[in-house]
């Protein structure tokens, strides 16, 4: 601990406190040695691995087709990204080729996905900061979701939904009607986040201007996703690096633009993912429509045994790249499954970041970042 | 720019940095010797013409048979849209490779992760400490031959069966 007399001739002292490991910012279990100088931060030290399940050694005991459901566990609010990219990087190292249908289904079930996570993080972001009744109406939404998750794929949570070659059931036309009912029901919500969050001045002037990330922070600490997006850098892996059935969707790709204060700041984290919501709703939209006919999966040996090689995944998940390096042997095994995600770089971001901030910034940044503690520790 | 391009490119800079290339792969990659990763991957970022801002991913792979760790460096240049895969073979028993944290801040974390579950030393890191294991957790999983301590912290590892044997 460090001593100073300050002009004053007073005796100041630094200190040093723990905050967690029970939920800081509700987004799973994270711990941070804080010293503050009073109010400010001077050094936020991230502890993690409070929820580290070794998903990535059981990938290498697992047979390539019983790892599918593992990989739900390293981003339990947004399995089907886990899923996909896990099953992307089989299908890649086996050849096999997903039936269109198969490719739309995946699509659907993803973005509905994106939009229960986005939820969650606008969500828990009001209620990081102080407002408790933004989340209720933002997990009202995400039930909604999730019952027609459980129509597509009997859970509600860690879906298991995709299989290497496809999906395990198809999206039958009367769901198709109830999303879309549910896309007619939701687009307006959004407007209802606007006025209860975005434009609420107290939320703004916490945010604003907070723990800003400039673009060579974000691209030296690998920040991903609407993390990366909201300091200037349009780069979303649906579009750059074209996967599934995305080429052939129109969506933009929102920006942060310093709406309330400056480029990167907590704010534009925050209304990026707002706008997100809308262009996964219109993503959405344009799959129930293109829908082909045909089968959802294809058929696959049970026995999958993919020849020798390896490859890397990326894909756009709510947190942003995640990305698979699978490497296979040619056995049953695979032999090595290495996950990357978004909240890992964006998690080590923080201890940049923090000096001179109020420690309240601290959870504004943290909840900004939609840090999702599984997803670190996987 | 073609994933040879750059390989050649790389080979004209630092001409006894990098080994074999492999284009008969889909995803081709280059060896790095390890002594000389942080002069390879400094060209890579700084090059105009390569300009690999973005360290992607930075994992190890372990290879018994070969008797070596191999690390992976994921680079990606978000200006070219290119990704490169460089791998350096160090050796199991004595595992150590320079760290790339100066060059990409990333890397500070990836390899803080690798030191965890495969032991590889990065030497000149700044905090090279366990990020997701407990500090006095013995071993590194992720090695091949890695095998579980019975009992950690006085609480068995061994799970008993949760429907006895018989009623099965």
């Amino acid at each position: 601990m460090s001593e100073a007399a300050g002009s004053t001739g007073l005796h100041t002292e630094d200190m040093t406190l723990n905050v967690g490991p029970q939920h800081p910012s509700t987004h799973g279990v994270l711990r941070f040695v804080v010293k503050t100088d009073g109010e400010v931060i001077n050094e936020a030290i991230p502890d993690v691995g409070y929820l580290h399940r070794s998903i990535e050694k059981i990938g290498e005991k697992c047979t390539w087709h019983g790892y599918v459901p593992y990989t739900d566990r390293a981003d339990y609010l947004a399995a089907m990204f886990a899923n996909q990219g896990f099953c992307m990087a089989a299908e890649r190292l086996g050849g096999v080729e997903v039936p269109p249908r198969g490719e739309y289904c995946r699509v659907i079930a993803c973005e509905l996905n994106r939009v229960a996570s986005h939820l969650i993080a606008v969500g828990t972001f009001g209620q990081d900061i102080g407002a408790i009744t933004p989340f209720l109406h933002a997990l009202r939404e995400r039930e909604s979701i999730n019952d027609l998750m459980e129509e597509i794929c009997g859970a509600r949570l860690t879906y298991n939904y995709l299989r290497i070659g496809g999906v395990g059931y198809d999206i039958k036309p009367e769901t198709c009607a109830r999303i879309a009912a549910f896309l007619d029901h939701f687009e307006p919500i959004v407007d209802e986040y606007n006025r209860l969050l975005s434009n609420n001045k107290i939320f703004i002037e916490r945010l604003a201007d907070v723990a800003v990330i400039s673009k060579e922070d974000a691209l030296q600490y690998n920040l991903v996703g609407p993390n990366l997006r909201a300091s200037g850098v349009q780069w979303d892996i649906r579009r750059d690096i074209p996967y599934s059935v995305y080429p052939e969707l129109d969506f933009e790709v929102p920006v942060g633009r310093g709406e309330r204060g400056t480029q990167g700041d907590s704010y534009d984290r925050y209304y990026v993912r707002i706008r997100e919501l809308l262009e996964s709703c219109r993503i959405l939209r344009q799959c129930l429509d293109k829908m082909p006919e045909g089968p959802a999966v294809a058929k696959v040996a049970r026995k999958f045994k993919p020849p020798a090689g390896e490859t890397y995944v990326r894909i756009e998940a709510p947190r942003g790249d995640m990305g698979y390096y699978v490497v296979s042997d040619g056995s049953e095994y695979p032999y090595r499954v290495r996950i990357r995600t978004g909240s890992f770089t964006a998690m080590s971001i923080i201890d940049k970041i923090s000096p001179g901030i109020m420690v309240a910034d601290l959870i504004a940044l943290i909840a900004s970042l939609d840090v999702d503690a599984p997803e670190i520790d996987r | 720019m073609t994933e040879k391009e750059i390989y050649e490119r790389v080979r004209e800079l630092c001409p006894d940095g990098v080994g074999g290339f492999d284009e008969e792969v889909p995803e081709p990659f280059f060896k790095v010797e390890p002594a000389r990763v942080l002069e390879v991957c400094r060209t890579l970022r700084d090059d105009d013409a390569l300009k690999f801002h973005v360290l992607s991913d930075l994992t190890a792979v372990d290879l018994p048979k070969e008797n070596v760790i191999q690390v992976v460096y994921h680079l990606y240049s978000y200006d070219s849209k290119q990704q490169i895969v460089l791998k350096a073979d160090v050796d199991r028993d004595a595992a150590r490779i320079a760290t790339v944290e100066d060059i990409w801040k990333v890397a500070n974390w990836f390899e803080r992760e690798v030191f965890d579950l495969f032991g590889v030393l990065f030497d000149g890191h700044s905090d090279l400490r366990r990020i997701l294991l407990p500090e006095d957790w013995v071993g590194y999983p992720l090695r091949k031959d890695f095998v579980e301590q019975e009992e950690y912290d006085g609480i068995s590892t061994e799970r008993a069966p949760l429907v006895p044997e018989n009623l099965r």
